[in-house]
C-alpha cells in the first residue's frame, strides 16, 4: 500500500486547477471574466428594473396629458425634473414607459427562447442519439425551417391571429429552435460515441436512462449558453414585430412600439427614437455578453481573459 | 569535426490560465552530422517542445530561449524569423510529425504540396521538381508514384500519407531529419517499414536525425545514443548502449523495469508510483524525487548535480554511484487456470456485414468487419484478442459486450444466448473497460455516482448496500475512499482507468472485457495497471478479454491469444507457445515487427 | 459530382415545397381569407360569396393542389388587395430586392471577412478585442433602430445621402449598410474562428516546418481552407437577406419585395404572402444549392469521395 500513498501524495502536489471540482473551476473564472460580469450586471440590473417597475417609474405610463405632449428631457431647454426623459405624442412619461418596456421585453425573451429551447433540444438530442432516419427527418425539418422567411411568417402570423403578447411569445419562440437544434444535435451525436455511454448501455441502461442521466448534463452548458444568446434574438424580433406594427399593440409600452411611435417625429425629437433603441441595445448586448462569457467560462479549455 | 547541432541550456515556457508552464529546462544536446539521437519521454515530458522550440513551430505565446543554439556553426540566435524560415527550415532541417492524417493539406494534391517548397525558393524548375518527387515517392516505397503524384491525401492510408511526408521533408534535401513520433499513430507492422525507411534514408544520405518518442523500444534498436527526458529535463543521456544497457539514473532503471518484454517469463512489472510531475513551479529539487525508491533528504532540498560517467554518458542525480537495481523479478501472483473451467462467453460463428454509402442515395457497399469468428473464454482465464487496426477486434468486442448485434451467429454467456437475456441480466455477466480513460467517465458525475449506477440499473435501491459496494470495489482497484466525491477530471489517466475498473467490478461479473485497457497512458501508469490486472485475478478469480496491439502485453497478461487478421481468427492458443513458435505467417510478422530491446530487466546491469 | 449536385438540387426543391405547403397551411388555417378579403364588418352573405368565388369553400388539401397545380404553370393566383395576378407584383418589384440583398452582402463580405481574418491573425491584440466589439454591437443592435440612427446621421444632420426612395445607386447606399450590417457577427466570427482554427492545424505545423511563413503560408495553405466554411455561412445570410429586407426597405421607403411583402400582410393578401414566402424560401434552398457547388469544386474530400 506505500505505492497507492505515494500516488496520491504525487497526484495532490500536482497543479491546483486539477484539483478543482467542475463547480469551483466554474466559479473561479466567472469572476476572472469581465466581459461576463458586465452583460450579467446588466441583465440583472434590467431584471431588477423590471420587477419592481411599479415602485421604481415616477408616473403611470399609461396617463396621458394633452398639455405636457412631447416634452424634451430634462437637460434639454425646455424640459423639466418632473419628466427627466421627456414625455411622448400623448404626453405620457417616457421614463415610466421605458421602465415598464422591460416588463414586454424580459417576459417575451424568456418565454420565447424556453419555448424554442424545448422544440430545439427535443428535437436535437433525438437527432443526435437515434441517429439514421430519425436525423435525417429532423435534419430535413432543419433545413426547411431555415429557409422559411421567418420574420415575414411570424409577421403574417400575428396579424392574423391577432397580436397580444402571448402571441408573439409563441410565434417568435416557435420560429427560433434550430440554434438548439444545431448544436445539441452535434454535440449528442460526440456524446453518444464516447465511452461511458457504451458503459451504460453494457450496464442495461436504456436510451431514456441514457439521454437523461448521461447525455442532457453534459449538454446543460451549451443549452444555457445558447438560451442566452436566443434571450436577446427574441426580444429583437418582438421589437421588430411591434415596429413594423405586429406585434405589441398600443398602449402597452413596448420599446419597438416606441420607437415606431417616436419616428414620426423623429427628425425635431430624436430622443424618442434613441432612447428605447438604447435600451434594447442595453438588454441585449448585456445577453451577448453573458452568453460570451458562458461559452468562455464553459468551454474545456476556458479562456484567458 | 564540429558538431551539426548544439543545444546549451534550452529552456521552454507556455503561458496557461493556471500559471506558466516550464516545458522544457535546461536541455543540452549535440549532434554530429550524420548521427543519430533518439529523445525519449512519457507525455509532458518536453521532448517535442524541445523539437518544435528548435524549429521555431511553438505555438503562440510560448517563450524559448538557450545560452546557444547552433547548426552547423551558424548561431540560430543570430537568424530572424524570416532569415530562420529561408535558410533552416526546410532546405536544412526538414520534420516530419505524428499524426499522418492531418499532417498533409486536405485540399490539395500530393505532387502539389510536394514540390512547391523547391520550386518557390527557386532550388528546381517545376518540371525538375517533378522529377524529384516521382523519384522520391518510389524510393520511399509508394507504388505507381505518377498517379499518387495527384492524388489528395484522403486517397491513402496512414503509413502512406507517412510515407509521402518523408519523401516531401527529402525533397529539399536536408541535412538534419526530426522524426516527431513518426510512427505512434501507425500499426505495429507499418511502424516498423517507416522505422526501417527511416533508418536507410539515413544512412543512404549521411543525414542526421533526431527520433522522439514515448518508446524506448522504438529508439532503442535505431538511434546510436538516446537522452532521457522527464519533467522538462534531460536526466540521462550517452551512448544508446550505455543509457539502455547500464542506466544510471533510477528514473531510466525504473521505466526499464516498467516496460513488458516479449521473451522469458512474465513477471510482475515494477510500477513507478504517482504520476509525471507538473511543471508550473520553476525546480528547487530532483524532478523525480517524488516518485523515486531512493528519495533521501538531499533530493528535495536541492538540485541534483551532472555526474559523468565514460564515453559522454552523463545523468543527473545527487546519488554518486548509481543505485544498484535492487528489485528482483517478482513472480505473478496469480496462479495459471485450469485449461477444462466452464465456458463463461462464448461466440459461435460471429459475422458481422456493414453496409455503407458513400453519400445519402449512393451505391450500397458490404464490408465484413468479422468473418465466422468462433471465441471461448473460460472462467478465471485472461485471453488475449490481438491485431491490427481494421481486424475487428473492437468490434467483436462490442458484440460480446452485447452492445451491437451480430449480422450472424450466436454469442452465449454461460451457456444462455445472449439475445434471450435482457440488458440488465446481460450487464451482470460481463462488463467493459475501455481504452481512453478520458472518455469512458462522465465528467459530470461524482466517482462515488459513477461506480454506483450499474447498482442502480440493476435495480439495487437500497443506498447502503450501493454505498459497501462502491466501498468494496474501491478497495479492489487500491483507490483511496477520499476520492469518491471527485470529479473525473480531478483525477489522473491512471486513476481514472482505475475508477474504470472499479464501476465495471462493482456488479460483481462473471467476466471483463477491456478494450486496449493501457494503450492510452504512459508506460509507467501501464505498468501499474498491468499489476492491478494480475492482483485481480489473484484476489478475486478475474475473468477477463483483453483486446491489444501491443505482443507485449499478451505476454505479460494472458494465459492464451487469439490473432486477429481481417475479421478471422487466424490463430489461437496457449499465449506463451503462441509467442515462442506462431503457426500463422501473419503472427511471426506481427511478432517480428514488434519493437524490442535486449535489456531483459532482470539482467540489468549497472554502469561503472 | 453531377450525381451529387443533382440530389442536392432535388432536395432543395423538395425542401422549398415543404416550405410552402407549411406556409400555406398555417396562413389558411389561422384566418378566414374570405373575411379578410370582405373586411371585418362585411355581412356573412357578402363573405360566403366572396367563399364561393375564391373557391375558399373547398378543403385546404385541394386548394393547396390546385395552387401547387398553378405555380408549374407560373400562375400564382391573384391578389385579393391589388388585383393583378401576383406573379407580375412580385416580378415588378424583384430588381430592387435583388439590387438591395446583393449589395448588403458586399457590405458584409468587405467588412467582415477583413475583420475576422486580421483577429484571428493577432489573437488578443487591440485588433482582436476591436472586432469582437464591433460583433458584440452589431448583434444587439435592432436593425430598424440602426436604420433611423443613420438617416438622422446621415442623411438628416450630415446630408450626404437621400433620406429613402430607389432612384439612384446613392439610395441604396445606407440600406445597404444597414441591412449589411446584420451579417457581419456571424460572418465575421466564423472567419475567425475558421482561420484560427487552420492556422493551429497540423498541415500548417507541415508547411512552417518547409519553411512557409507571413503571406505564403496563408495564401498557399489556410485561405482555401478557411474559406470553405465562409461561403456556406454566406450563402445562408444571402438567402436571409431577402426575407430581411422587410425592414429596411419598410425604413428607406424602397418599393421592392420586402414592403411589398408588409403591404400585403397588413392587406391580409394572403396570394402575394403565400408566394413571397415560396419565393423568399427558393431564394434561401438556391443559395445554400450554389454553396454546396462551390464547396465540392473547392474541396476534394467532397468532390472525390
Amino acid at each position: 500500500m506505500t505505492d497507492i500513498d505515494a500516488t496520491f501524495a504525487a497526484a495532490d502536489a500536482a497543479d491546483e486547477t486539477a484539483t478543482l471540482t467542475p463547480g469551483q473551476v466554474f466559479r473561479r473564472r466567472m469572476f476572472g471574466h469581465t466581459g461576463f460580469l458586465i452583460g450579467a450586471g446588466l441583465i440583472a440590473l434590467i431584471a431588477l428594473v423590471a420587477i419592481f417597475a411599479p415602485l421604481l417609474a415616477p408616473h403611470d405610463p399609461f396617463a396621458q396629458s394633452l398639455s405636457t405632449r412631447m416634452l424634451p428631457p430634462a437637460w434639454v431647454d425646455g424640459g423639466t425634473w418632473d419628466h427627466i426623459f421627456g414625455t411622448d405624442q400623448n404626453g405620457r412619461d417616457y421614463l415610466s414607459r421605458l421602465i415598464y418596456g422591460t416588463r414586454v421585453s424580459i417576459t417575451i425573451g424568456i418565454g420565447a427562447a424556453t419555448i424554442g429551447l424545448l422544440i430545439g433540444v427535443t428535437l436535437g438530442v433525438l437527432a443526435g442519439y437515434f441517429g439514421g432516419w430519425v436525423d435525417h427527418g429532423i435534419s430535413f425539418l432543419l433545413t426547411a425551417q431555415l429557409a422559411l422567411p421567418g420574420l415575414l411568417l411570424a409577421m403574417a402570423l400575428v396579424f392574423i391571429i391577432g397580436p397580444s403578447i402571448w402571441v408573439v411569445i409563441g410565434i417568435v419562440g416557435v420560429l427560433h429552435w434550430t440554434y438548439y437544434l444545431v448544436v445539441t444535435r452535434s454535440a449528442t451525436q460526440r456524446i453518444r460515441n464516447l465511452d461511458f455511454v457504451a458503459a451504460a448501455a453494457a450496464s442495461g441502461a436504456n436510451p431514456r436512462q441514457i439521454i437523461w442521466h448521461e447525455i442532457l448534463p453534459n449538454l446543460f452548458s451549451s443549452i444555457i449558453v445558447i438560451f442566452t444568446f436566443e434571450l436577446g434574438i427574441a426580444i429583437l424580433a418582438e421589437s421588430s414585430l411591434s415596429f413594423l406594427g405586429v406585434g405589441i399593440q398600443p398602449p402597452t409600452p413596448s420599446w419597438g412600439l416606441m420607437i415606431a411611435e417616436g419616428k414620426q417625429a423623429m427628425f425635431y425629437r430624436p430622443w424618442l427614437v434613441i432612447l428605447p433603441g438604447v435600451c434594447l441595445f442595453l438588454l441585449v448586448i448585456g445577453a451577448n455578453l453573458m452568453g460570451d462569457g458562458l461559452r468562455d467560462i464553459t468551454s474545456p479549455e476556458g479562456r484567458n481573459e | 569535426m564540429s558538431a551539426l547541432l548544439e543545444i546549451r541550456d534550452l529552456s521552454v515556457a507556455l503561458p496557461l490560465p493556471a500559471g506558466t508552464l516550464h516545458a522544457v529546462r535546461e536541455v543540452d544536446l549535440t549532434l554530429d552530422r550524420g548521427q543519430s539521437i533518439g529523445i525519449v519521454g512519457e507525455s509532458g515530458s518536453g521532448k517535442s517542445m524541445t523539437a518544435l522550440a528548435l524549429m521555431r513551430l511553438l505555438p503562440r505565446g510560448a517563450r524559448h530561449g538557450a545560452t546557444r543554439l547552433a547548426f552547423d556553426g551558424v548561431d540560430l540566435a543570430s537568424l530572424s524569423d524570416a532569415g530562420f524560415a529561408r535558410e533552416i527550415a526546410g532546405p536544412r532541417i526538414g520534420m516530419i510529425f505524428q499524426e499522418p492524417m492531418t499532417s498533409l493539406n486536405p485540399v490539395y494534391t500530393i505532387g502539389r504540396q510536394m514540390t512547391e517548397g523547391a520550386v518557390s525558393r527557386g532550388m528546381l524548375s517545376a518540371p525538375d521538381a517533378r522529377r524529384k518527387a516521382l523519384d522520391l515517392l518510389d524510393r520511399v516505397g509508394i507504388p505507381d508514384p505518377e498517379t499518387r503524384f495527384g492524388q489528395f491525401p484522403h486517397q491513402m492510408s496512414g503509413g502512406q500519407r507517412q510515407r509521402v511526408m518523408i519523401a516531401m521533408t527529402l525533397m529539399l534535401d536536408p541535412e538534419l531529419l526530426i522524426a516527431d513520433e513518426p510512427t505512434t499513430a501507425l500499426d505495429v507492422t507499418v511502424q516498423a517499414q517507416i522505422l526501417d525507411l527511416l533508418d536507410d534514408l539515413r544512412r543512404e544520405r549521411d543525414m542526421a536525425t533526431i527520433l522522439i518518442s514515448h518508446d524506448l523500444a522504438v529508439v532503442a534498436e535505431r538511434t546510436d545514443s538516446v537522452a532521457v527526458m522527464y519533467g522538462g529535463q534531460v536526466i540521462e543521456q550517452g551512448a544508446a548502449d550505455d543509457v539502455l544497457h547500464r542506466p544510471a539514473h533510477p528514473y531510466t532503471q525504473s521505466l526499464l523495469h516498467a516496460i513488458p518484454q516479449v521473451g522469458g517469463t512474465p513477471a510482475r512489472l515494477s510500477a513507478i508510483p504517482g504520476t509525471v510531475p507538473s511543471l508550473t513551479r520553476p525546480p528547487t529539487a530532483c524532478v523525480f524525487a517524488p516518485r523515486c525508491d531512493h528519495r533521501r533528504a538531499e533530493c528535495v532540498a536541492q538540485r541534483p548535480p551532472t555526474r559523468t560517467g565514460a564515453s559522454g554518458h552523463a545523468w543527473r542525480c545527487v546519488l554518486e554511484t548509481p543505485p544498484r537495481s535492487g528489485r528482483g523479478a517478482e513472480p505473478l501472483r496469480a496462479p495459471p487456470t485450469a485449461a477444462n473451467a466452464d465456458i463463461v462467453l462464448a461466440a459461435r460463428d460471429v459475422r458481422q456485414v456493414y453496409t455503407t454509402r458513400k453519400a445519402m442515395f449512393a451505391a450500397k457497399r458490404e464490408i465484413v468487419a468479422l468473418d465466422g469468428v468462433s471465441i471461448d473464454l473460460h472462467r478465471g482465464e485472461t485471453l488475449a484478442l490481438i491485431g491490427e487496426s481494421g481486424s475487428g477486434k473492437s468490434t467483436l468486442a462490442r458484440i460480446l459486450l452485447g452492445l451491437a448485434e451480430p449480422t450472424s451467429g450466436e454469442v452465449t454467456m454461460l451457456g444462455r444466448p445472449v439475445a434471450a437475456l435482457s440488458p440488465v441480466e446481460r450487464a451482470s455477466f460481463v462488463q467493459p473497460v475501455f481504452q481512453d480513460p478520458y472518455s469512458s467517465l462522465n465528467p459530470r458525475r461524482r466517482l462515488s455516482e459513477i461506480i454506483e449506477r450499474p447498482l442502480w440499473l440493476r435495480g439495487e435501491h437500497d443506498a447502503a448496500k450501493r454505498k459497501a459496494a462502491v466501498d468494496e470495489a474501491m478497495d479492489h482497484v487500491r483507490l483511496p475512499k477520499r476520492l469518491l466525491h471527485s470529479y473525473p477530471s480531478q483525477l489522473s489517466g491512471g486513476q481514472r482507468q482505475r475508477v474504470a475498473i472499479a464501476r465495471a467490478l462493482v456488479t460483481r461479473p462473471e467476466a471483463l472485457v477491456c478494450d486496449e485497457p493501457t494503450s492510452a497512458l504512459d508506460v509507467s501508469v501501464q505498468a501499474q495497471i498491468l499489476n492491478l490486472l494480475d492482483d485481480l485475478r489473484a484476489e478475486m478469480g478475474l475473468t477477463c478479454l483483453i483486446i491489444t496491439h501491443d505482443m507485449a502485453v499478451v505476454h505479460q497478461v494472458a494465459d492464451r491469444v487469439a490473432v486477429m487478421l481481417e475479421g478471422r481468427i487466424v490463430e489461437e492458443g496457449p499465449a506463451q507457445r503462441v509467442l515462442a513458435s506462431p503457426e500463422s505467417a501473419y503472427t511471426a510478422r506481427l511478432l517480428a515487427a514488434a519493437p524490442r530491446f535486449e535489456a531483459v530487466p532482470d539482467r540489468l546491469e549497472v554502469a561503472q | 459530382m453531377l450525381r451529387y449536385i443533382a440530389l442536392r438540387g432535388l432536395l432543395a426543391l423538395l425542401v422549398a415545397f415543404t416550405v410552402s405547403l407549411a406556409a400555406f397551411f398555417l396562413l389558411n388555417v389561422a384566418t378566414d381569407p374570405a373575411q379578410a378579403i370582405a373586411g371585418e364588418d362585411a355581412p356573412p352573405e357578402v363573405v360566403e360569396s366572396i367563399r364561393a368565388r375564391y373557391g375558399l369553400d373547398r378543403p385546404l388539401p385541394v386548394r393547396y393542389a390546385d395552387w401547387l397545380g398553378g405555380v408549374m404553370t407560373g400562375d400564382f393566383g391573384e391578389s385579393y388587395y391589388w388585383h393583378k395576378p401576383v406573379a407580375t407584383l412580385v416580378a415588378d418589384r424583384a430588381d430592387e430586392t435583388i439590387t438591395l440583398a446583393l449589395s448588403a452582402l458586399a457590405v458584409t463580405i468587405l467588412i467582415a471577412i477583413p475583420l475576422g481574418a486580421l483577429a484571428a491573425l493577432n489573437p488578443n491584440s487591440w485588433i482582436d478585442r476591436f472586432a469582437l466589439g464591433v460583433a458584440v454591437s452589431a448583434q444587439a443592435v435592432p436593425n430598424f433602430w440602426l436604420g433611423l440612427i443613420v438617416i438622422i446621421l446621415f442623411a438628416v444632420t450630415f446630408p450626404i445621402f437621400p433620406v429613402s426612395g430607389d432612384d439612384t445607386w446613392r439610395h441604396f447606399v445606407l440600406p445597404a449598410f444597414v441591412l449589411g450590417a446584420s451579417s457581419v457577427p456571424a460572418v465575421m466570427r466564423l472567419t475567425r474562428t475558421g482561420l484560427i482554427e487552420v492556422m493551429g492545424a497540423d498541415y500548417i505545423r507541415t508547411a512552417r516546418a518547409k519553411g512557409f511563413r507571413g503571406w505564403p503560408l496563408l495564401r498557399r495553405h489556410a485561405l482555401r481552407n478557411a474559406l470553405l466554411p465562409v461561403i456556406s455561412v454566406l450563402a445562408v445570410q444571402l438567402g436571409q437577406k431577402f426575407g430581411g429586407s422587410v425592414i429596411t426597405e419598410s425604413i428607406f421607403a424602397i418599393n421592392g419585395l420586402g414592403r411589398l411583402a408588409l403591404e400585403s400582410i397588413l392587406g391580409a393578401d394572403i396570394p402575394t404572402v403565400q408566394m413571397l414566402i415560396f419565393v423568399f424560401a427558393i431564394v434561401f434552398v438556391a443559395m445554400n444549392l450554389l454553396a454546396d457547388i462551390l464547396n465540392a469544386a473547392l474541396d476534394p474530400r467532397i468532390r472525390i469521395g
